[in-house]
């Protein structure tokens, strides 16, 4: 959108003021984060690729800022300021504009500035009961915005994680498929790699030092790398320590140690991302998978059971609803549950409302340890779009 | 209003101007400076439709880019620095042999479990984990760092800007590895900085660039399709 009637800006307001006030009554605070912010914060959590999609600027202190991407991270600064030691239990939600970089070749639809509605829940120990609640939450605002003809899709990123828990594999190659997890192409890649040829992260380093290194003893392997640092001429420096350069070495030559992947494990991981069915099929699907490949991830299936009838009792009915394992790929921050609502009256890819898990930001952003936390946006235009097809047949 | 001459900027001192001037001398076309030497306007002999502008290089891919020149030489790691959608907006119509500079990926050399792209990443997962923030790049290329890095799946980063001793940043704490142009390897080397095996991540030199957003009438494409094979045919020659 170029620019707006005033009797369109009234009509999103309308909506936001209608979302705020059921979370309101949900009993969250309604708080209103500045509209710039530090750069920082949102690039440590969300990394460079931000710069692409976020107006960044410098300002004449040269103090890197932005306009808000989102207000998920600003809300979280919010909390933190008020309980810097994170342990109280938190409801807070919001209604206002972002801002997100558009190339001049978008579709007009793409606007520089969208507005957003959401809904966070901090600190709440019983993570089920604070994924039902939020979802519960926000179904009930959109649907008091006026639109009950959208789909539920959800997700659990918890399952990956127990999967690969359950598989015995070594915590380097966990870390790496978790966080290659985010890009589809690099995770198949990861896990063609561990299966064929894990030796391959050993490519290039000098065989001799290698044949040294024991991952089982490390300080010993420090002293040949020392050894052969200076044997070569070669200064060491920099903010990387040396301790820190032979563990890289170390889990190279443990790779060169070990062997691959077995295969059943690669087909569990590749059978349950390909998963896309009802939410309560999906656990039948999933468990015949873990005993096929001998694996046991009955305590994450219960965890996801309990999360569905939780959900259940809020009166959502969970079985139109579609799961899918992939869901969440592409919001490197949510740790666990996922959600999205969409409707037939939009453009794919563009839900009306989204939301997760996202234990890890809090201690990005400053808290001392990883913080509970589950929260829920609604895209306001895309509400109104969605809205506006019901009451003018058509026009958007 | 159509534009009847056509536009041409070429970089404004140093160097590349010289090469400029002496590559267009060797293609046909005799360029002098409209008042003297410092002036920033100027002509080739016998063409008065085309007006020479002397701009800084990293302008002309400004100008390219929004079509106020048709015409620009400037390199192309410039280039693709200052422009998203590069190819939409601008044609390399022609590499032209001179300003030769490769953006590089560069290292301490002491990281030997760092060797090619594909180590940076779990590198910099460990060093997350040990040091509670992300691995420092120091470079003025924000944008090509951000779009190789991407296509290469390095991710857990920070970019450091850094206009001026990139390669001393690693050694004084500042960045943790570098992305920058070189055209020996020397100064890197002098720096223990080691290239990545699959770390060139653009061979960059002089190129003459054709705005796509400028105003083109028939007669000035001619006359930038006439100056494109001039290039190629003093190439021809000069190769006999």
């Amino acid at each position: 959108m170029i620019a707006e009637s005033t009797p369109q800006f009234d009509v999103i307001e309308t909506h936001g003021k209608t979302l705020s006030a059921v979370f309101s009554a949900a009993g969250a605070e309604l708080v209103a984060p500045s509209i710039i912010q530090p750069a920082g914060l949102f690039l440590d959590v969300v990394g460079e690729s931000l710069r692409g999609r976020t107006y960044v600027f410098t300002d004449p202190d040269g103090l890197e800022l932005c306009l808000r991407p989102d207000l998920t991270v600003p809300t979280c600064r919010i909390y933190l300021e008020r309980d810097p030691e994170a342990r109280s239990e938190q409801r807070f939600c919001y209604s206002g504009p972002v801002f997100r970089y558009q190339p001049q070749d978008a579709p007009r639809t793409n606007a520089r500035e969208t507005r957003q509605a959401g809904f966070e829940v901090f600190g709440v120990a019983d993570l089920a009961a604070a994924d039902a609640e939020v979802l519960a939450v926000t179904i009930k605002a959109v649907r008091a915005a006026g639109l009950d003809d959208f789909q539920l899709r959800i997700g659990d990123i918890g399952l990956l994680h127990a999967i690969l828990d359950a598989q015995n594999m070594p915590a380097r190659w966990h870390r790496r498929l978790t966080h290659q997890f985010w890009r589809a192409e690099a995770f198949h890649d990861e896990l063609q790699r561990l299966v064929s040829w894990p030796a391959a992260s050993a490519r290039g380093i000098d065989p001799v030092l290698l044949a040294r290194l024991d991952p089982e003893r490390p300080e010993a392997a420090e002293a040949h790398v020392a050894e052969f640092l200076a044997a070569n001429d070669i200064d060491l420096f920099g903010t990387r320590r040396l301790d820190e350069i032979t563990a890289g070495l170390l889990e190279a030559a443990a790779d060169t140690r070990s062997g691959p992947l077995p295969v059943a494990h690669a087909q569990l991981i590749e059978g349950y991302l390909a998963i896309n069915e009802m939410p309560r099929r999906a656990i039948d699907i999933l468990e015949k998978l873990a005993a096929t490949a001998g694996c046991d991830i009955a305590p994450a299936i219960d965890r996801y059971r309990r999360r569905l009838d939780l959900i259940a009792g809020h009166g959502i009915d969970i079985d139109s609803a579609v799961f899918s394992a992939e869901f969440g790929r592409q919001f490197e921050y949510y740790t666990g549950f996922v959600f999205e609502m969409t409707s037939t009256k939009l453009p794919e890819k563009s839900p009306v409302a989204g939301g997760g898990r996202y234990d890890g930001l809090l201690r990005a952003a400053g808290a001392p340890r990883d913080v509970p936390a589950v929260g829920a946006a609604v895209y306001t235009e895309r509400l109104r779009a969605a809205l506006a097809d019901y009451t003018t047949g058509g026009r958007p | 209003m159509t534009a009847t001459r056509l536009t041409l900027a070429l970089p404004s001192k140093g160097r590349l101007m010289e090469d400029c001037v002496e590559n267009f001398a060797r293609a046909g076309y005799s360029i002098s400076k409209a008042h003297s030497m410092r002036g920033y306007r100027g002509m080739i002999e016998g063409r008065p439709e085309i007006d020479v502008n002397f701009v800084s290089a990293s302008e002309i891919a400004q100008l390219l880019r929004q079509g106020d020149v048709h015409l620009g030489i400037t390199g192309e790691d410039l280039m693709r620095e200052s422009t998203t959608e590069v190819d939409a907006r601008v044609s390399f119509l022609r590499k032209l042999g001179f300003g030769h500079a490769d953006v590089v990926v560069a290292v301490p050399a002491c990281w030997l479990d760092v060797r090619c792209l594909a180590d940076l990443e779990p590198m910099a997962m460990r060093f997350r984990r040990q040091h509670g923030h992300r691995i420092r790049v120091a470079t003025k290329y924000l944008n090509l760092t951000r779009l190789y890095f991407a296509r290469a799946g390095v991710t857990s980063y920070r970019i450091v800007e850094s206009l001026g001793a990139t390669e001393g940043t690693p050694a004084a704490a500042l960045a943790e590895l570098i992305v920058d142009i070189t055209s020996t390897g020397a100064t890197l080397k002098a720096n223990g900085l080691k290239i990545l095996d699959d770390g060139v991540l653009l061979k960059s030199e002089a190129n003459l660039i054709a705005s796509k957003s400028a105003a083109w009438t028939s007669e000035l494409e001619a006359i930038a399709a006439e100056i494109t094979a001039s290039f190629a045919q003093r190439e021809a020659r000069e190769k006999d």
